[in-house]
């Protein structure tokens, strides 16, 4: 599959995953989005962000668990709870999210 | 996992003692980055899991590892998100970091070095050993 931002060609896999991680935009997570059916909100950016972060540090998209708890000890308790992430990602946080962030499949996402 | 999913999903589950052993280079070989997305997944599960690493295994917790001349995802900081997945007994032996001139002051993360001993006890203690 393959989308156009600014007359670039984006490639992604079968389930709407960058094949190159490289290429994202912020303007590019707003169409994965739109394929998710989200309007991309402060929240969701923080999100987004966070798990970019998270991967830039650890090479690793992490599970739903793991981001839970990080995401508790980075942003605060109220938002480290699964309630609040499938509120904002309700097809899995670790998914959609992290197709949204331009990162691989969550390994143990299965 | 939140305290209802444990609830839900691990309340019949059987709690078995892993133990991944690594032995091979990071690089060269799919073997450790195999390795790793296998303990990764198998977190999970909530199993009790120890990861040892021997013989050119213990390269794979070097630091500074440069993967761009071999084209390969430098995955060694991945290591250091084993902690946040509940995996926190990582073993080295002593010897193979001794053969290649390494210290524990060369890895990314702390582990336990142990020697023959400590490991063989370690070995057989496990209920499932995976080499790779």
């Amino acid at each position: 599959m393959a989308f156009e931002v600014d007359g670039k060609t984006i490639e992604t896999d079968e389930e709407g995953y960058l094949v190159d991680l490289s290429q994202w935009t912020e303007e590019i997570a707003n169409k994965l989005a739109e394929g998710e059916n989200l309007e991309m909100t402060s929240d969701r950016w923080e999100i987004v962000n966070f798990l970019r972060e998270y991967y830039q540090e650890y090479q690793i998209a992490p599970a739903v668990r793991v981001l839970t708890k990080a995401v508790g000890k980075k942003l605060g308790k109220d938002k480290g709870t699964s309630k609040y992430l499938y509120e904002l990602f309700p097809y899995g946080p670790a998914k959609q999210a992290c197709k949204i962030a331009g990162l691989p499949k969550p390994t143990g996402c299965v | 996992m939140s305290e209802e999913e444990m609830i839900e999903g691990g309340g019949e589950g059987v709690i078995k003692k892993f133990l991944y052993l690594n032995r091979r280079a990071p690089y060269g070989s799919i073997y450790a980055l195999e390795s790793l997305e296998v303990v990764l997944i198998g977190a999970a599960f909530e199993q009790d899991v120890s990861v040892a690493f021997i013989d050119d295994g213990v390269y794979q917790l070097t630091k500074g590892q440069d993967t761009k001349g071999v084209e390969m995802k430098n995955f060694s900081p991945t290591y250091r998100a084993l902690e946040m997945y509940d995996v926190e007994k990582l073993y080295v032996f002593k010897e193979s970091l001794d053969e290649r001139g390494l210290t524990e002051d060369d890895l990314i993360v702390d582990v336990e070095v142990v020697d023959a001993k400590q490991m063989a006890d370690l070995m057989d203690e496990q209920e499932v050993i995976l080499s790779f």
